[in-house]
């Protein structure tokens, strides 16, 4: 039996052989070699809408191998929210979370910022407008990436035989598609004035006056035109200004045409009204007249979408933005930062527009005037105008410019519908306006 | 009876010292193997109900950004918040009016039922018990569809007599009427089958022994029929009581709380503070304020109960 032995000489070669086999052999990536990542979307209500968001992000991960689980969480009953909350709380969860307007500043404590995103998604996209600022912002520090699955403008979707018949005001050529608008005199009297033909003639606009977002965003946009703050920038409660006096006199002569059941709707109500054919108009995205495009054709024929009415402080559109977050918590950040890099470069916003058939709205400057909405019909060209082509509405949101966290609550506490209901239902001006300020001293809790 | 078997069984081993102290012995007991058999039970309870609810307490007492301890600093907030005790008011008001009406009527469907002769009165009573076996959040949909004040049945209905259009959801008096309508139809089947089982419980003989002596229906509910349901009444209202005073989904389906949040219980503004405006120690506030209320009722009404089944 022999035994060979190993000479220093044979150690060191073989040492060195092993090293450079080590170093010169090509590194073998497996199939998701760059870790996992979750994320919760926003369940889009649009058939097949999903699917965009599904082949984007499968894109990228087989691109950066990264295994992506996507889940979709409906915004029904407030489930997102509530995920949101439960995911805040443990501090575990997905690693990327669609979130509804306020909810970046309410968990701002816990999610990562976004600046090294966001700057450079603003040098390739154009700025974003002022609503996205005030929701996605705090002390300079961006908490979350507009999403554009989701977000929304709430203006006028009118009748336009409707509004022509009884109201005299042609809303094609005050907006007319292709074009800029020629809305000089569209102003809240002037709206005032339709609504109260309209409802003479049996047709009321449908504008809610319940808690829900509809009602809310139609009234802080009304508000904000007259330059009705009920808490400023500052924090401070200004509730009793003349501001917000006229503000509310409007609204009483507004609601006086309302449908007398607008005080209990909900934001499924005002798109009932409008596909039943009773209304000449309500305040909503696009999403009234695509159903009635399914369920009553001959309406969907004859809606035109377009620009909120101007009041003296100017003309604001409310503004519904969604958001992606990345939890500070979360496993995978710098993966989720390049998904959502991807998921808001100009080829994947153009595929959530053209996939939502319109509806979704991107937040940036340059993201207005795709194809999608001058082609979607019928009529042709009925949502050229929703997306604000020619910046002519300041984007806005009920209850800013307060503190984020006091305007969520003034938000959804529906302080301005209640304020404006109480007032009209026969409370007394000061009565209504000494309530919306107790209110708002309680929303100042810290 | 069952008890006294075990105490007898144990007496019976008790003779043995070595046996006594074996494994065996302590797993053979009767109440040991209840324990086990209970034991997923209670796991549950501690899972879903207790941790949950100490958790709420804990939470009751942060700061609103949750980084803080208050103490009760929450609930003098609380305290000061007209809307606050806007809904107290209107929680009292839901919860006893619908447990009186549920009451009223499972007791008077009851008795028709319960005079129903043999076959037909299982088809009653399965067709009595639908509305409690349908999910409420389905059947509330199909409320608020009848409600709805431009395309309803209802209206449509009253429109043929001259009478509306109501709005059903949209004034402070029909909408607080319509969430407790609801809330009567879906929980009057509870209170009716448990009548239904104590009026069966009840002798024939006494009423025959009543009759003999003359008495009147009335005679015959007032001094048999009441007393002898008087614990099952008791239980049932406590229950019904706790479970109305945390109805969510009624209000949450029918109104949200609306008009001017005139018809918000404790359950949904709970909700309406914690989750949807982010301040979720105020929302824990919200819903522990039910707690001295319920267990106030649940004393008084249990020690009643307790000092009838001792008289008996």
């Amino acid at each position: 039996m022999s035994r060979k032995t190993l000479t220093r000489r044979q150690f060191v070669a073989a040492t060195a052989m092993s090293s450079t086999a080590l170093i010169a052999a090509p590194y073998v990536r497996g199939a998701y070699a760059a870790g996992k990542l979750s994320i919760g979307f926003w369940d889009h209500w649009v058939p097949g809408a999903n699917d965009a968001s599904t082949a984007l992000v499968k894109e990228w991960g087989e691109k950066e191998k990264v295994e992506v689980s996507i889940d979709y969480i409906t915004s029904n009953n407030k489930k997102i929210e509530l995920t949101a909350a439960a995911e805040a709380q443990a501090k575990s969860g997905h690693d990327i979370l669609q979130m509804p307007s306020w909810w970046p500043h309410a968990y701002s404590e816990n999610l990562e910022p976004l600046n090294d995103v966001m700057e450079p998604l603003i040098k390739q996209n154009g700025e974003v407008n002022g609503t996205v600022k005030y929701l996605g912002q705090s002390g300079g520090k961006w908490l979350a990436v507009p999403a554009t699955p989701g977000s929304q403008i709430k203006g006028p979707c009118s009748r336009i035989d409707l509004m022509k018949k009884h109201a005299g005001i042609d809303v094609q050529e005050m907006y007319p598609a292709g074009a800029p608008p020629k809305a000089d005199n569209w102003t809240l009297e002037t709206f005032l004035k339709a609504a109260e033909a309209c409802h003479k003639a049996g047709f009321p606009f449908g504008i809610g006056l319940g808690e829900t977002t509809d009602s809310v965003d139609t009234a802080g946009a009304i508000f904000q035109s007259f330059g009705a703050e009920l808490v400023n920038a500052k924090g401070d409660v200004t509730v009793k200004t003349d501001e917000v006096r006229q503000a509310l006199e409007f609204y009483k002569r507004l609601i006086a045409v309302l449908p007398t059941d607008a005080p209990s709707w909900d934001d499924a109500s005002n798109n009932k009204w409008l596909i039943s054919g009773r209304g000449a108009m309500i305040m909503n995205p696009p999403s009234a007249w695509a159903v009635a495009k399914r369920d009553a054709p001959q309406v969907a024929e004859q809606c035109w979408t377009h620009g909120f009415p101007s009041g003296p402080k100017g003309r604001f559109a409310p503004f519904l933005p969604y958001f992606w977050g990345v939890w500070a918590f979360g496993k995978n950040k710098e993966a989720a930062k390049s998904l959502l890099v991807h998921l808001s470069s100009p080829a994947a916003i153009e595929k959530f527009v053209a996939a939502s058939g319109g509806y979704d709205l991107p937040a940036y400057a340059n993201m207005t005037k795709f194809k999608t909405w001058a082609e979607e019909g019928p009529p042709k060209g009925t949502l050229f105008h929703y997306p604000d082509p020619y910046k002519q509405q300041t984007m806005s949101i009920a209850a800013s410019p307060a503190p984020p966290k006091i305007a969520q609550q003034i938000y959804f506490q529906a302080t301005l519908t209640k304020m404006a209901l109480r007032f009209a239902q026969g409370e007394k001006l000061d009565t209504a306006l000494a309530w919306a300020e107790g209110e708002c001293e309680g929303f100042m809790r810290t | 009876m069952a008890d006294i078997v075990v105490e007898q069984g144990r007496l019976v081993r008790a003779a043995s010292p070595r046996k006594r102290a074996s494994l065996q012995n302590v797993l053979g007991r009767k109440s040991t193997v209840a324990f086990f058999l209970t034991l997923p039970l209670i796991l549950l309870i501690v899972l879903l109900v207790l941790y949950p609810a100490f958790y709420s307490v804990y939470l009751a007492t942060l700061n609103k950004a949750m980084t803080k301890f208050v103490g009760l600093g929450n609930f003098t907030f609380l305290f000061k918040r007209e809307t606050f005790w806007m809904v107290v008011r209107q929680s009292c008001i839901f919860a006893i009016t619908a447990v009186v009406f549920k009451a009223l009527i499972g007791f008077i469907v009851a008795h028709f039922v319960h005079n129903i002769p043999g076959k037909k009165q299982r088809k009653w009573r399965g067709m009595l018990l639908v509305p409690w076996v349908i999910p409420p959040a389905m059947s509330t949909l199909a409320w608020l569809w009848l409600f709805d004040p431009s395309y309803s049945a209802f209206n449509y209905t009253l429109s043929f007599f001259g009478v509306g259009p109501i709005p059903w959801l949209g004034d402070t008096f029909w909408a607080r009427f319509s969430v407790i309508l609801v809330n009567v139809w879906y929980g009057a089947p509870f209170f009716l089958i448990m009548y239904l089982a104590a009026l069966k419980s009840v002798p024939d003989q006494l009423y025959e022994a009543a009759s003999i002596d003359g008495a009147n229906w009335w005679q015959k509910i007032w001094h048999i029929t009441l007393p002898m349901m008087r614990n099952i009444i008791a239980i049932t209202t406590l229950f019904s009581l706790i479970v109305t005073f945390a109805n969510f989904d009624i209000v949450r389906i029918l109104t949200s709380g609306g008009p001017l949040d005139r018809t918000h219980l404790f359950a949904t503004w709970a909700f309406q503070v914690g989750i949807q405006s982010s301040d979720i120690p105020l929302g824990a506030c919200v819903s522990l304020f039910m707690v001295p209320i319920l267990a106030v009722a649940a004393i008084f009404i249990l020690r009643d109960v307790n000092k009838r089944g001792n008289e008996a």
